[in-house]
């Protein structure tokens, strides 16, 4: 039965077995590459998107239980890249091989939308469920530090929240 | 080394007036290894009439930053204006690009000289056309950002408005070209960021994973459990029925040669392997979600060889009985040091072990292939694609100039893993079974399963001090895998490897037992296991003796070498470890440094891949034996220049987290099977548990090198040096675990 997804405040309707995970909905039948598969079973955070505002590992959740949720991927972050988590990791030139980093900046930015101004330990359980292969621990943390400073756009202004279009 | 200096420019006119620069027989004398002395045309910048530089970026970028610095070594000699640079991935042409391969920390000290020599020709020649328009000397133009300059009447031209009439001039001479002192340059040795940054936090499809081939279909590859085994039968038509699935093959084991007979399985939907393929059962779908979900259902009956009766706990007892028996081979001896053990005033022994590694790249292996009347083209994601090319051409028994292959624009992580080529073998194979388009992904467990792990091993040590604490005396005895003396890919020892030379008498000795398991090389292959193993002897030899570890080494740094009298030689500097020691000692005040218990110091030092660490930990250990590293100093010295300042320290960051994570994992056997098969078991290093790291540079006079491996090997004994300086427990064996231990 096709499913009706709201995804980056469009609604897409997608023909595939409700237990589909959605990473590979989003991947394989929707074309928005920016979530990565790393592990499968929502050990390293790739994945990472986010459903209604909270950080979700996409490779372990089933298209069919989030008909009716915000589902915003990295894609769908800001309409022009700038958001100041997006900003912050530039700055910051947090990425080594990158692989990891679009679920590195969904943590982040549930992070920051929850806690605008976290400590180093709320940093610390935030981000220890999001693998990096490469090392780059030490400028994520800068970089949500910065994104912090910068000024993090309040709730209301998320994307997540913002009204769904039918197409 | 012949080199062919036929050097000279040539230039083409681009559509729209800009200048695309060609450089013929560039010569690599820097290089190392075996020397392309026929290059031939190489094409790497292009200037648009409004300014922009366009620079190609040769190697595959895994992570390591070469997609920024090596052109980066192009823009500073161009004198470009580095922020209207665009970095485009070249595809594989190594007779224009020269060597496009990854490994060995080699980037850096290949291409220095020739990726400046391009940016300087091209320089040359805008100087040529400005100082002809303007009627006046070359000698006395100069270049600003992205203009030459004519100081005396004070004019300046863009070089976009050159380029097109730069198109049309001679080139220089290769000779004739002047470098910059590197003091004044712009770009090199200023951080700068990763290229590719704002598509990276856009979610752009930069990846191999992410590529899109218009009608191509989906795989996944069922292997065997074993290593070596192949599979006799599978409910093919079962699986044939599931949704979205297309075909199902049996892949048979290939013949061992040439000549060889093929398997002769007659199961109907059989074909045989091409040879670099594992045997298995292929499974080609709609979609990849589909393609793994009709791979639950999947039955195979497997004939798992030989490899069935390998298990780590045999490995294990073997060595042990290894260890007891006369040593096989001596690698290195001289002295005398059996004599000088029975006559020493102190002889410490022990015995360090440590496993097999799985690479888990975060992007799994990958490749997509297009098979089209003879042709494949292929959207590779390989450290070494011109190897991979040629493996393909192999197997298949194509010719490589009908294969295309593209190099991805970013590929998720390397460390040497995607050396070996064997899933670009099995996307093309698939691709070319299919007569169409396919993309192949390795699940996390096919990748953690059927790796070409780092090798494990285990070396038993006897030390020997004289009565003033001086090392006499060193006899390590190496069990490793292979047969004979042909041991296993990175079950290697070099037989000058530190303390060796420097202790007046000495024995490296090896013996071996067989491996099935495919190994391979783990970023600092080797140094990333015996560094550790040997620099905590070292640590327990300092202590045995009551002295300061640093001291302890300076004194084995200080010692005359002795003479090497077989293969390479010793390539160590010590006055360059020496140099780095000293400047960790300084930067953590090492001298004031004081462990007390549950809170201790650790210091290490290594050499490998050109580059030499000296590093310190300082860690604080619970009364459950759970290990905080709260902070770590680096010191480095990789010679004169430090290419980009961001990305080194990257490097160095990332270099002692993964040590960290090397720390914590394993590979085991049972029954020949790999047990851990995703990162719930072969962790890697989590977020909260990454140290402080301190950097510091020690800037030499010597060519510059690179920065991939050289910091990775000493964090391993420094951390563990620490541990026993809070806890007075040794970590002998790894992973953490198996000497009791965790990360807090």
């Amino acid at each position: 039965m096709p499913l009706k997804l709201k995804i980056n405040n469009v609604v897409k309707t997608v023909d595939v077995p409700a237990d589909t995970p959605l990473l590979w909905v989003l991947r394989d039948v929707l074309d928005l590459k920016g979530s990565k598969y790393g592990c499968g079973i929502g050990m390293c955070g790739a994945c990472t998107v986010l459903l209604d505002g909270v950080a979700t590992r996409s490779c372990i959740t089933d298209a069919g239980s989030v008909v009716g949720q915000s589902i915003t991927t990295i894609e769908g972050l800001s309409a022009d890249g700038l958001h100041p988590v997006q900003a912050a990791w530039e700055q910051m030139d947090v990425a080594q091989c990158g692989y990891c980093q679009s679920g590195q900046i969904m943590a982040a930015t549930a992070l920051l939308a929850k806690t605008p101004h976290p400590t180093d330990a709320q940093i610390d359980a935030a981000m220890s469920g999001n693998l990096c292969r490469c090392g780059t621990y030490l400028r994520i943390r800068k970089a949500i530090h910065q994104a912090a400073a910068g000024g993090h756009q309040s709730a209301a202004n998320s994307p997540q929240h913002a009204a769904g279009k039918e197409i | 080394m012949r080199l062919n200096r036929r050097n000279f420019l040539q230039m083409t006119a681009l559509t729209g007036g800009g200048l695309a620069l060609k450089i013929y027989d560039f010569p690599l004398a820097a290089a190392q290894g075996p020397a392309r002395t026929e290059m031939s045309a190489q094409a790497f910048v292009k200037i648009a009439s409004d300014g922009t530089v366009t620079i190609m970026a040769k190697c595959p970028e895994i992570g390591q930053g070469v997609k920024t610095m090596l052109p980066m070594m192009i823009a500073e000699e161009l004198d470009a204006d580095w922020s209207k640079v665009r970095v485009e991935q070249a595809d594989l042409d190594e007779g224009k690009y020269g060597g496009q391969s990854d490994g060995g920390s080699t980037s850096t000290q290949n291409n220095y000289l020739p990726m400046r020599r391009v940016g300087a020709a091209c320089r040359q020649v805008l100087i040529t056309v400005a100082a002809k328009r303007w009627g006046v000397l070359e000698a006395d133009c100069t270049t600003e950002p992205n203009k030459v300059v004519h100081a005396i009447s004070g004019r300046s031209v863009g070089y976009g408005e050159l380029a097109a009439e730069a198109a049309t001039c001679a080139p220089p001479s290769m000779d004739s070209l002047k470098l910059k002192d590197p003091k004044d340059f712009r770009i090199l040795g200023k951080p700068q960021a990763n290229v590719d940054n704002h598509a990276l936090v856009t979610g752009k499809p930069l990846f191999g994973i992410d590529v899109k081939v218009p009608g191509m279909l989906h795989a996944v590859i069922e292997r065997s459990p074993v290593y070596g085994g192949k599979p006799k039968s599978a409910n093919l038509d079962e699986i044939k029925k599931m949704p979205g699935v297309r075909n199902v093959l049996i892949i048979a084991s290939a013949p061992a040669n040439s000549a060889g007979p093929a398997d002769t399985t007659t199961e109907p939907g059989t074909v045989i392997a091409a040879a670099g393929m594992e045997p298995g059962v292929a499974i080609v779908a709609d979609t990849w979600w589909q393609a793994q979900s009709a791979r639950k259902n999947l039955k195979v009956v497997w004939d798992s060889g030989a490899g069935a009766d390998q298990s780590s706990e045999k490995f294990d007892a073997k060595a042990a009985e290894l260890m007891k028996a006369p040593p096989e081979n001596t690698l290195r001896s001289y002295g005398d040091v059996d004599g000088a053990l029975a006559g020493a005033a102190k002889v410490v022994e022990a015995t360090y072990a440590y496993p097999f590694l799985a690479h888990g790249t975060l992007e799994p292996m990958d490749a997509t292939a297009s098979y089209k009347d003879g042709k494949l083209e292929i959207w590779a994601t390989s450290q070494s694609p011109g190897g991979g090319r040629g493996q393909v051409a192999r197997a298949l028994n194509m010719q490589a100039s009908d294969i295309t292959v593209h190099l991805s624009p970013r590929i998720g992580g390397g460390f040497g893993r995607r050396l070996q080529n064997d899933y670009m073998v099995e996307g093309a194979w698939l691709a070319k079974q299919i007569n169409g388009s396919v993309k192949l992904i390795w699940s996390r467990e096919d990748d953690m399963t059927h790796d070409a792990y780092r090798v494990g091993g285990y070396h038993a040590f006897k030390g020997g001090l004289d009565a003033q604490g001086k090392l006499v005396a060193w006899r390590q005895h190496f069990i490793t895998y292979g047969e004979g003396q042909r041991y296993v890919s990175g079950g290697t020892l070099d037989a000058t490897e530190f303390p060796s030379g420097r202790v007046p008498n000495y024995a490296l000795l090896a013996s071996a037992q067989p491996l099935i398991l495919r190994t391979g090389a783990l970023r600092a292959p080797g140094h990333n296991a015996y560094a550790w193993a040997i620099k905590a002897f070292v640590d327990e030899m300092a202590t045995a003796a009551g002295r300061d570890p640093l001291d302890f080494h300076m004194d084995l740094l200080n010692a005359t070498p002795a003479p090497v009298t077989q293969g390479r030689g010793d390539s160590m500097n010590a006055e360059r470890l020496k140099g780095v020691l000293e400047l960790v000692a300084e930067k953590s005040g090492w001298a004031n440094r004081k462990s007390t218990p549950g809170h201790g110091f650790g210091l290490a030092c290594h050499y490998c891949h050109a580059g030499y660490f000296a590093e310190v930990a300082e860690v604080t250990v619970d009364a459950s034996n759970r290990i905080k590293v709260e902070r770590v100093w680096a010191a480095g010295d990789v010679g004169n220049q430090i290419m980009n300042p961001s990305g080194a320290e990257a490097q160095v960051q990332g270099s002692i987290v993964e040590g960290m994570s090397q720390m914590a994992q394993e590979i085991t056997l049972r029954d020949g099977r790999p047990v851990q098969n995703n990162y719930h078991q072969h962790p890697l290093l989590r977020f909260r548990q990454a140290p402080a790291i301190e950097l510091y540079w020690n800037i030499t006079k010597y060519p510059p090198t690179g920065l991939g491996e050289p910091a990775l090997p000493p964090a391993l004994p420094a951390i563990a040096n620490a541990v026993f300086a809070a806890t007075g427990k040794r970590i002998r064996t790894l992973p953490l675990a198996r000497s009791g231990f965790s990360w807090a």
